[in-house]
């Protein structure tokens, strides 16, 4: 039954197209269908256990809390009401039907490079979804924030819609892995270095950022804190699965990989690992905290306590269960939000089909005061070749606090 | 009033090692399935945190993770000339509750038990005649060794058993049990590296011409990804497994083996914290149409279904069966009735060795890290000249040198103050212990039944455990004592302490969680609940699955053959129940 409305509504908004109309409805259907796996749609439009797309995820930006829309084709609260034009023109400008200008929290920075072909098919799925009835107060920022006008200068200063302009040079692979990275994955969304009006610095693409209390790890070669150790099948195998022989996909990541790269054809996986290992990173050396200071020393206690029956004596963890923090770029990042996070609350790695056990650290908040996490995640990034900035304790702190106020 | 909702295609009651097994069989074979679960969900990085999983006063002492009495108790007496009396307090076995059930809390020793042990009754009469076994009512299973051998091996591999194999495809392998049936491939696992303890019983025990070999063990002595793709990890010997959950993702169990997989399904729904009252049946009392249980909240519901798995510990599922009204149970005065027959235990005694200058580190330890003997186990030797049947496997598997309970004192010590100290300062790392683990065998009079006196919150009456050791077991035990106290006068300790198994049972002190029968399995329904697909006779789109199907219990742990009995009643369900609905054995 609802198969067969799919269909149907997809027959009348092709129709609506006109150029298209010749065409392969499932071929189109099924490309729109990959768009959304590849834009990670749901991300923000499903709600864990909702309606697909129906909207209602909540972004805690900086600058406030914006809900995800509902995108269905309920013409009273979704898109029914859209041409394909105003679709287009949204992904492209970030203006929407009726003129109104979306916050970029909406990536449509990264989605105007997307080609109007791939918008086009994208629009062609999202219409053959079941309309959902759920009206979404979207914006729910505070003033000034809340002022839609105000993103007029915001486009102005950071916004240069552009298509994707391939690179001659590089091979049909690269050009294909930098428009998914660029264009409709969105990875600099989370992964690029922000400014203070959040918008990407373009300069420093994907060398990580800190957003929604969780550290999004540089992606670049870097050889200590990006992809540098890790080969094309490392990278394709933890997008694929979640996991490989250094890691475990957990927090915002995890519904990434649940999401979308997991449902990413072999072929892009791949397109995408080549563009990010070809990314350069800098080769700046670093040396490790004298394993004789006081917080190395205090540090190595802890984590033979209350670290080493998991992670290893010599953090070598265990493939798909207890993530290596020996030569883990993730340990080693600018930034330890990530690291204290998981400490302080735990953290539950995300489940795959090929990897589904979901193996969970336990929160230590209880047990560890900020000194104790500090000290203990500075020997851990310090230890076993690795080599990162001290944690200070202060940092915990901040994070204790913003984690038990809920934000 | 309960009120009805939609039905499922099953419905399992009770998701410990069986209901996780059976619910992911057939929710791949495409039916929808629910487990009601009357204790709570459980999370390895929640419950049991690294920081807290150890806490010995709380989950040992306190025994955080076991059912509590108020919830549901038995009463208990050793004859039946006796008034049963309730158990306020569990002590001498301690049943589990929640997802994940005892098996959250095991020690993890896996056993296969011996093919003789299966066709038991016929075995023994065929090898010493029937008046050696006149005083017993032990039975044949109606299933063999070879028939179940496919389903030990997949629950092996399902939970990633560390072993040696001594018997694979009729050839004898070094270092493994010479005595057990034939195994067509080796254990998942490596057997676990051996600590000193097990390593000098062994010696002692080869050095008088004994056949030790590595305990199977659930506690991993690799990393290792099972067939369905979860992984565990490597068992760090902390000596916190029995009582305790694992915060290691290191002992098999139905949260690091099945539940991460079976969570995921859209075909599966576990409810948790929900009490299941009774089956219930449909007119002619032939058919069960659904379960009514009792939610967190206190309000009742009805689940039909059309398929009914009692998954419930052993005991449970006999309670359960006889509160609906499935089967007839049995009356020991006349020997009819099968549902609460044949209810056995286990017959075990130690023996402790003092030494003065060895350090055995005990909190080096996992709960099944440890080496056996099997020489003396069932009918692994000739029992002509003795005056009994069965045995016993003797085992030094030093669980724990957990700070509480493991103080090993010499007899005569005080119980407490400054001598006391001391001599456990002394002892603490220079004692060796090991124990006989023994076949309990079926009388007339060991029987489980309703209790006409006292009954549980909800006004069901409680069960009655009608118990007490047979003398054909407590002559085995004594034997079997004999056997190590020779093993423990190889090792010359300064002093050897040995704890003989003697009647009566008494439920206060902790012996042993292996309650096995009550709902047996076999091919005479006048004799048994269950037909040998652990299909109900009576009411046949019931199963019952656990040790309640033993016919008696063998001188091993259950937990194995428990795990290889799900199997084996998942494949019956799938390839012949679905097929063609009913009796899948005429009565």
């Amino acid at each position: 039954m609802r198969l067969s409305f799919a269909f149907a509504a997809a027959t009348a908004l092709i129709a609506s197209f006109g150029a298209n109309a010749a065409e392969n409805q499932f071929d189109q259907l099924e490309r729109g269908r990959y768009m959304a796996v590849l834009g990670d749609c749901a991300g923000c439009h499903t709600l864990p256990g909702g309606a697909p797309f129906a909207g209602g995820v909540a972004l805690q930006t900086p600058f406030g809390k914006l809900v995800a829309p509902n995108i269905t084709p309920d013409s009273e609260t979704g898109i029914g009401n859209w041409s394909a034009e105003d679709f287009r023109r949204m992904m492209k400008t970030g203006i929407g039907h009726n003129g109104i200008r979306l916050y970029p929290a909406m990536p449509y920075p990264a989605y105007s490079r997307m080609s109007d072909g791939d918008i086009g098919d994208l629009w062609v799925y999202l219409n053959a979804l079941q309309p959902v009835k759920n009206a979404v107060v979207a914006n729910q920022l505070p003033f000034p924030f809340n002022i839609r006008l105000s993103l007029i200068g915001w486009n102005w200063l950071n916004f240069t819609p552009a298509d994707f302009t391939p690179n001659p040079q590089k091979s049909a692979e690269w050009n294909r892995g930098a428009y998914i990275v660029e264009g409709p994955g969105h990875c600099g969304v989370c992964h690029s270095p922000k400014t203070w009006m959040g918008a990407d610095k373009t300069n420093v693409a994907l060398a990580g950022e800190v957003l929604q209390g969780w550290m999004a790890p540089k992606i670049t070669a870097a050889p200590r804190d990006g992809l540098g150790q890790w080969s094309l099948d490392d990278i394709t195998g933890y997008l694929k699965t979640g996991t490989n022989r250094f890691d475990i996909a957990s927090g915002p990541m995890a519904e990434v990989v649940s999401n979308s790269t997991s449902k990413m054809t072999d072929a892009d996986l791949r397109a995408v690992a080549v563009y990010l290992k070809d990314l350069p990173g800098e080769t700046q050396t670093r040396s490790a905290i004298a394993a004789d200071s006081a917080a190395m020393r205090t540090g190595a206690a802890i984590y033979a306590d209350n670290c080493s029956a998991c992670h290893g004596g010599n953090g070598e963890g265990t493939p798909k269960l207890f993530p290596r923090l020996a030569g883990n770029a993730l340990t080693q990042q600018a930034d330890a939000t990530s690291l204290i996070r998981v400490v302080l609350a735990g953290s539950q790695a995300g489940a795959t089909h090929a990897a589904p056990t979901a193996p969970a650290m336990p929160s230590l908040a209880w047990r560890l005061n900020d000194a104790q996490v500090a000290d203990v995640l500075t020997y851990v990034r310090n230890t076993w070749g690795n080599a990162a900035t001290a944690v200070p304790a202060e940092d915990v702190a901040k994070l204790r606090r913003q984690l038990q106020s809920g934000n | 009033m309960a009120r009805k909702l939609p039905p499922k295609d099953v419905v399992i009651v009770g998701l410990g090692w069986t209901g996780a097994i059976l619910a992911h069989e057939l929710t791949e074979a495409g039916l929808d399935v629910v487990a009601i679960e009357r204790g709570p969900w459980r999370d390895t990085a929640t419950d049991f945190n690294i920081g807290y999983a150890p806490d010995e006063l709380r989950y040992s002492v306190r025994r955080d993770l076991f059912l509590q009495p108020a919830q549901e108790t038995l009463t208990m007496r050793n004859t039946s000339s006796q008034t049963a009396l309730p158990m306020r307090d569990f002590g001498s076995f301690l049943p589990g509750t929640g997802v994940g059930g005892a098996g959250t809390h095991w020690n993890g020793h896996t056993w296969r038990f011996f093919p003789s042990d299966f066709n038991l009754k016929s075995h023994l009469t065929e090898r010493y005649g029937a008046a050696r076994i006149a005083d017993l009512t032990i039975e044949d299973w109606g299933l063999s060794y070879d028939e179940l051998e496919s389903s030990y091996d997949r629950f092996e591999y399902l939970a990633g058993i560390s072993g040696k194999a001594g018997n694979i495809q009729g050839k004898l392998q070094d270092g493994g049990n010479p005595f057990e049936g034939v195994r067509q491939r080796e254990y998942p696992l490596p057997a676990m590296q051996m600590s000193y303890a097990p390593t000098l019983f062994a010696e002692g025990a080869r050095s008088i011409g004994f056949h030790p070999f590595p305990t199977p063990s659930a506690n991993l002595s690799k990393a290792y990804v099972n067939p369905l793709g979860i992984a565990m990890g490597q068992c760090t010997a902390c000596g916190f497994c029995e009582r305790f959950g694992c915060a290691n993702y290191s002992k098999a169990s139905a949260h690091t083996t099945i539940l991460p997989v079976l969570m995921r399904k859209p075909n599966f729904e576990a409810r948790c914290n929900s009490e299941v009252l009774h089956v219930n049946l449909d007119a002619t009392r032939k058919m069960a149409k659904s379960v009514t249980y009792v939610d967190a909240s206190g309000e009742e519901w009805e689940q039909p279904a059309d398929l009914v798995l009692l998954c419930a510990y052993g005991l449970h599922n006999a309670r359960l069966m006889m509160l609906s009204g499935i089967g007839k149970v049995y009356d020991p005065s006349t020997g009819e009735g099968t549902v609460g027959r044949n209810y056995c235990y286990q017959t075990n005694a130690g023996v402790q060795l003092f030494f003065d200058d060895k350090n055995f580190n005990p909190f080096i330890a996992s709960g099944a890290l440890g080496q056996t003997v099997d020489d003396f186990n069932g009918d692994a030797f000739d029992h002509g000249s003795v005056d009994f049947v069965g045995g016993a496997g003797i085992n030094c598997i030093p669980t724990n040198g957990r700070p509480i309970g493991y103080r090993p004192v010499p007899p005569g010590t005080p119980r407490w103050g400054s001598a006391w100290k001391k001599a456990t300062a002394e002892n603490y790392l220079s004692v060796l212990g090991f124990s006989s683990q023994g076949s309990s065998y079926a009388t007339r009079g060991n029987y489980l039944d309703l209790d006409p006196t006292y009954t549980d919150r909800f006004g069901r009456p409680l069960m009655r455990m009608t118990f007490d050791f047979p003398d054909n077991d407590i002559r085995m035990s004594h034997w079997v004592s004999d056997r190590m106290e020779e093993i423990g006068k190889a090792l010359k300790p300064r002093q050897m302490v040995s704890s003989r198994r003697q009647k009566s049972w008494n439920s206060v002190p902790y012996q042993s969680t292996h309650n096995t029968g009550g709902a047996i399995m076999g091919t005479d329904p006048k004799k048994s609940a269950v037909n040998r697909y652990l299909q109900s006779w009576d009411v046949p789109n019931v199963f019952v699955i656990g040790a309640s199907a033993f016919p008696q219990n063998a001188g091993k742990n259950p937990t194995g053959t428990v795990g290889a009995l799900a199997f084996w009643a998942a494949d019956a369900i799938r390839d012949k129940y679905l097929r063609n609905p009913g009796a899948l054995v005429s009565a």
